[in-house]
């Protein structure tokens, strides 16, 4: 993971403040150097020349399997990008308002060549407190973009009384349990909040409490997004995990968004850790349990149309 | 003097300090040039350079030579010519400074090149045609013949002539591609694409012929160098743990195995076929270079393997006495042939 450009990529649905999030990262004085892939020239108002401006271009893979998308784009710069390797610190990538970013994060796992030299930090979503639950109804974008993030900044508080604002956070909670979330105005809060986070050591899973999904069995649209978090108090057996997930992400990955699990295996002393967006699986052995932790398994996924009895008793099936 | 060929030419290498990730070498006349990803092109061998600021401190993206001349494109979304004596000239400019994705030449001067889908051909006279490719054009080429270019873009590859009003010619397959390259003889034209492969069109010699489809697959990566044959016999691709050589003599390398030549465990990033002879340069991403005879597979070593120095550029020139080659890390060198 050592000396690969770490990529945030800043999503968000139309007027939730991407714009201003990207300035105020650009402007403040933290001494490090951000190339930034922006969907729209102009709109930022910083003078850098490591700004580049994409197409969001989606490429389908021609490998048979009908989720696994790329930006073409995204390839291409990065590449041009690496050749440049020294001038900056770190990649952002911002898309539009009304983009999937399942292609985005995608790239990073489906291409070698970038996954050699840029890895994923984190999804980054800016949500509206004023507009998101409206948006959340009619804007399949803007759900996509909620249960896709590592970090949620619920931005323009101010517009909302502190009820409101606990309704929408609870509402964001039911798409995904696991992002960090901060309340902003003006997407006011520390850089390190959003930047360098490797969101993908995923430890808040382990913060979570799994049956907190499980309070008030309202009804569910059948497209409808949901979480689920499973707990295993203790070990899993890698042989029967492996075949497991693979098979749920191959026959259910075009509607599972995201999924991502801490794992004890059995006479395993290091954390086994795997992400995944679509049909996608990316999974490594990490650090040590501490002595001070409990060897506990969670998962969560996040999708749609997702038959969570059937998918709890697969998880728990695979118990040592 | 020994008779028989040696096994290392490594000392007959001189050094250059380019100093920046090398994006292309290559010859203009008999002076050595590299474009450099600084926004820089290098002219001159070790000991009589000079460094031409072309595109300010974005960066070079692209650059081709052509007829004495290397054509640059830049993040500062222009096009420039530098001669051997290190003469820039603007070319033309992107009207919103777009980057210069990919770069085409012709020998008499004449140059394309894309920001996104607008491709721009700038006829040797300076004269200015554009056109909208489906979709991003991710590399040109210009056919031997006539004035006509080759865009490889997503889901096929689009035939233009910029300076004729006849429509554009779609040829069709399902992916994205990526560089293109034309035969010798302009009969076939490749493309290397996204999925690790590469695609072939053989183009019809009369227009009620159909266009026969080529599938060259089996890679590991992506090719991103290919070389002809000084004959147009063989195209060498990169992108395998060996140069991968197909057949185009008659009609093309369908049912036809393709060479494999110099099997190291390190992946091939470059090719360069001798301008005279079936000799191959093999540029490696662990920096080291090879020089392969197509005939019996034989080796001769140019340059050791060295950390953090893959090879990504290698140009011969025009009598082929001597290669020339730049590295990811700035260094470069020159390999004069012994009498």
């Amino acid at each position: 993971m050592s000396g690969k450009i770490p990529v945030t990529v800043l999503t968000g649905y139309l007027g939730a403040g991407k714009t201003t999030l990207l300035n105020r990262i650009l402007s403040e004085p933290h001494g490090k150097k951000y190339a930034v892939i922006v969907n729209e020239f102009g709109e930022i108002g910083i003078d850098n020349d490591l700004v580049v401006g994409a197409d969001e271009e989606v490429f389908e893979m021609n490998n048979g399997c009908i989720c696994c998308t790329v930006r073409g784009d995204l390839i291409r710069i990065i590449d041009g990008l690496m050749k440049r390797k020294g001038t900056f610190d770190a990649i952002i990538v911002e898309t539009t308002g009304l983009a999937d970013p399942a292609p985005v994060a995608q790239t990073f796992f489906m291409d070698q060549d970038v996954g050699e030299r840029a890895r994923l930090d984190a999804v980054v979503t800016v949500a509206d407190a004023k507009h998101l639950t409206e948006r959340l109804k009619d804007a399949p974008e803007a759900k996509n973009q909620i249960a896709f993030a590592d970090v949620i900044i619920l931005n323009k508080t101010d517009l909302v009384t502190a009820a409101e604002l606990d309704a929408v956070e609870a509402m964001i909670r039911t798409l995904n349990p696991t992002a960090k979330l901060h309340r902003t105005t003006k997407c006011a809060l520390p850089i390190a909040d959003v930047l360098d986070r490797n969101a993908f050591d995923l430890d808040r899973i382990l913060e979570i409490e799994p049956d907190f999904l499980e309070e008030g069995h309202h009804h569910h649209h059948a497209d409808d997004i949901r979480a689920m978090s499973f707990e295993i108090r203790g070990d899993v057996d890698p042989d029967k995990f492996m075949p497991w997930i693979q098979e749920l992400t191959q026959v259910q990955g075009p509607d599972i968004l995201r999924c991502k699990g801490i794992l004890a295996f059995r006479n395993e002393p290091k954390r086994f850790v795997f992400q995944g967006v679509h049909m996608i699986l990316d999974g490594d052995l990490q650090r040590d349990w501490r002595s001070d932790e409990a060897r506990v398994s969670r998962a969560v996924f996040i999708g749609r149309n997702l038959d969570r009895d059937a998918i709890r008793k697969g998880f728990f099936a695979t118990a040592a | 003097m020994n008779v028989t060929a040696p096994a290392s030419l490594t000392q007959h290498v001189a050094a250059i300090e380019a100093g920046e990730h090398v994006i292309a070498a290559a010859w203009l006349g008999q002076v050595p040039a590299l474009a450099l990803s600084d926004g820089a092109v290098m002219v001159g061998a070790q000991g009589d350079q000079s460094r031409v600021e072309v595109h300010g401190s974005g960066g070079l993206l692209a650059a081709v030579a052509a007829g004495g001349h290397l054509f640059t494109g830049g993040c500062d979304g222009r096009v420039c010519s530098i001669d051997a004596h290190g003469q820039m000239k603007e070319l033309a400019r992107d009207a919103k400074g777009g980057w210069i994705d990919a770069i085409a030449a012709t020998p008499a001067g004449a140059v394309a090149f894309s920001v996104g889908k607008r491709v721009t051909a700038r006829d040797e006279k300076g004269g200015l045609k554009q056109c909208e490719a489906p979709s991003t054009a991710q590399g040109l080429a210009f056919t031997p013949k006539g004035y006509r270019l080759v865009i490889a873009h997503y889901n096929g590859a689009t035939l233009w002539f910029p300076n004729t009003s006849t429509p554009t010619q779609l040829l069709a397959w399902k992916g994205a591609h990526l560089d293109a390259t034309v035969s010798p003889d302009g009969r076939f034209v490749v493309t290397s694409m996204q999925e690790n492969a590469l695609h072939g069109w053989r183009l019809p010699a009369k227009p009620t012929d159909e266009v026969a489809h080529m599938r060259m697959s089996g890679y590991p990566a992506k090719t991103r160098s290919f070389s002809w044959s000084h004959d147009g016999n063989w195209l060498a691709t990169s992108g395998a743990e060996a140069v991968i050589i197909w057949p185009f003599q008659g009609d093309g390398p369908m049912g036809k195995a393709p060479r494999e030549c110099g099997v190291r465990r390190a992946k091939v990033t470059q090719v360069a076929f001798h301008p005279g002879a079936y000799v191959i340069a093999a540029g490696y991403e662990d920096g080291c270079i090879l020089l392969l005879r197509l005939t019996d597979g034989s080796e001769l070593l140019a340059r050791p393997a060295v950390k953090g120095s893959g090879i990504t550029a290698l140009c011969w020139n025009k009598p082929g006495k001597s290669l020339l080659f730049g590295c990811a890390d700035g260094q470069a060198g020159l390999l004069t042939l012994p009498a």
